[in-house]
């Protein structure tokens, strides 16, 4: 009789070849990175060089120190993304969470189909759509403002918010909110004082989705509707470098890699409940 | 009002505030979209409608061959990132020590800033000086630097590598967790039947993620074929066009030359290329659970 954890025991091939498989996949991820970093790592003299060298030689930080200088608003740029991402993912959540708890709780006419047309927002993109959201920006005098890139990227964040507080909302027990009522408790007061606690891990869920998403993709709003440098943020904002034909590429890495951070340590500290809550709404379509 | 009824008001007011805002964002823009590309309209305040023109000339201005491309680039990065995913899960899904910092490592291209990951591929395809050409060379692949984004072809395909290496971390791990949520007592029997590990994967595995893989396809489809940012950073659709999708050419139209009439047209075949595959998707999705589910 063979016993069960033997299946998961792998000979000394299936090994390398599994750890030679993981190796292959995750090169491909994240070699962009490596090269990402060693460059910025490259003084500039030695970067430019043929042929090419994988390591550096001479490897300093100095890119780190002066890419300040020739990217004058970088600081600038970094809190714009920040910005940007904190004020559309507390839009998104107000939005969101409400109309999350009336598709998990509510039964009323037309709620299926309702929900399939938020989702159906998931199909178009802002880049389809950007010509007659630029009008509604110009008339509502938006252009050039912080909101004309907040604005756009929320409703794109809504259909998958929704879905995803629906999942968490259909777990809670439906008991204490009948317990609730049946105390006299009013239905707003029971959706701010029971579901709103109970449903806190899932909105979390929800607010690192939307931080994430919309800090990804801040380049097209922010290239189409403000022109303003002060309001841009970091992609765009090195958008203006990498076009040039003297692009000071260690600089630029390194300034990358800067933006890249804050996203880093929301990413480290919280991946476990992201991944988890994804895919949980994910698979219960 | 009955109990009921309150409730029904209740649910109501907590939903407004979030469809009237895709209403404003989404839904009027789309209609808007519509009735635009019957018109001339540009940056001037007023226009006309001029029926079918704006479809007319799309064609006349070779858009089937834009149309074509797009249609062979989407194919061709949605094909490879259910490939590399598939393969990534299943190594992933091992056993070994380290996995869970292994699957955490898959997750930066993700999450990080897109034009951010995009402006390193940027320089890894340099001739001169980036990490491809350089190794290639180094191995003798090839004689001399090969800047990748400046020929057609190779331009059209380092896209694609981009879009593709944008795109696996979230097929690998939906992926992965379909796989995981396979019970084990199949593979258990599967085993204990002498079943080995490639079988099982080709007869347990694969079957059972078959929905999850069409769910990822679809959702890859759509987010591909509205896919702007890497190209428009990496060539702006060029070098001479080779590498403009139906995003690209309608940005171009729209809010390059400020044809808003032009643009819009265009804009509203991609919305019926992205319906057709949605349509699809439901078909196949209700086909296949109807068969094989319950």
């Amino acid at each position: 009789m063979k016993s069960n954890a033997m299946i998961d025991r792998y000979r000394w091939y299936e090994m390398v070849g599994i750890y030679a498989g993981i190796a292959l996949f995750l090169t491909f991820v994240l070699a962009p990175f490596v090269e990402g970093f060693l460059v910025s790592l490259k003084p500039l003299t030695y970067l430019f060089s043929s042929p090419y060298k994988f390591w550096p030689q001479n490897a300093s930080f100095d890119a780190y120190f002066t890419m300040w200088e020739r990217v004058p608003l970088l600081g600038r740029y970094i809190f714009n993304s920040i910005l940007i991402s904190t004020i559309g993912t507390l839009i998104g959540v107000i939005l969101i969470t409400p109309a999350a708890y009336a598709f998990a709780r509510f039964d009323f006419r037309g709620r299926g189909p309702l929900l399939g047309a938020f989702l159906a927002v998931n199909m178009f993109s802002g880049a389809v759509l950007l010509i007659p959201l630029y009008r509604l920006m110009r008339s509502f005098g938006l252009l050039n403002t912080y909101f004309a890139m907040i604005v756009p990227g929320v409703a794109f964040v809504i259909p998958t918010g929704i879905w995803l507080l629906r999942t968490y909302m259909l777990r809670i027990p439906q008991e204490l909110e009948e317990a609730a009522l049946a105390d006299g408790a009013s239905r707003f007061y029971t959706f701010r004082r029971v579901i709103l606690p109970l449903a806190m891990p899932g909105i979390s869920v929800v607010a690192i989705y939307s931080f994430l998403t919309i800090y990804a993709q801040q380049f097209i709003y922010a290239l189409t509707f403000n022109s303003k440098t002060e309001y841009m943020p970091l992609p765009v904002g090195l958008y203006a470098f990498f076009g040039r034909q003297d692009v000071i590429w260690n600089e630029l890495m390194a300034a990358s890699f800067l933006g890249v951070l804050p996203v880093f340590v929301v990413f480290i500290y919280l991946q476990r409940y992201l991944v988890a809550g994804m895919t949980a709404g994910a698979l219960k379509t | 009002m009955t109990i009921r009824q309150s409730a029904v008001v209740f649910a109501w007011i907590l939903l407004i505030p979030a469809l009237l805002y895709v209403l404003v964002i989404v839904a009027y823009p789309l209609a808007d979209t519509i009735n635009l590309s019957f018109t001339n309209a540009s940056l001037r305040r007023t226009y006309d409608w001029i029926g079918f023109d704006n479809y007319r000339n799309i064609f006349k201005r070779g858009f089937s061959e834009v149309i074509l491309r797009t249609l062979v680039w989407t194919f061709f990065s949605v094909g490879l990132k259910m490939v590399i995913g598939t393969f990534g899960a299943v190594m992933l899904n091992a056993a070994v020590p380290g996995r869970t910092m292994f699957r955490v490592l898959t997750m930066p291209p993700w999450i990080v800033p897109m034009a951010i990951g995009i402006f390193m591929w940027g320089w890894m395809y340099n001739g001169q000086f980036g990490m491809i050409s350089g190794l290639l060379q180094r191995f003798g692949v090839i004689d001399g630097p090969m800047p990748f984004l400046a020929f057609g072809t190779s331009a059209f395909w380092a896209t694609i590598v981009t879009d593709v290496w944008i795109g696996v971390p979230m097929v690998t791990i939906y992926l992965l967790a379909a796989i995981q949520s396979i019970p084990r007592d199949l593979y258990e029997a599967a085993w204990a039947d002498g079943a080995g590990r490639f079988y099982r994967f080709r007869r347990i595995t694969l079957p059972l993620i078959v929905p999850a893989l069409i769910t990822m396809s679809i959702i890859s489809l759509i987010s591909t074929f509205n896919s702007f940012d890497i190209i428009w950073i990496l060539t702006q659709g060029g070098p001479s066009g080779k590498t403009t999708t139906m995003i690209i050419d309608t940005y171009r139209t729209a809010i390059g030359s400020y044809k808003f009439g032009e643009g819009a047209a265009r804009a509203v075949l991609i919305c019926i290329f992205l319906s057709v595959f949605c349509f699809a998707y439901f078909r196949l999705i209700s086909r296949f659970s109807g068969a094989t589910m319950r």
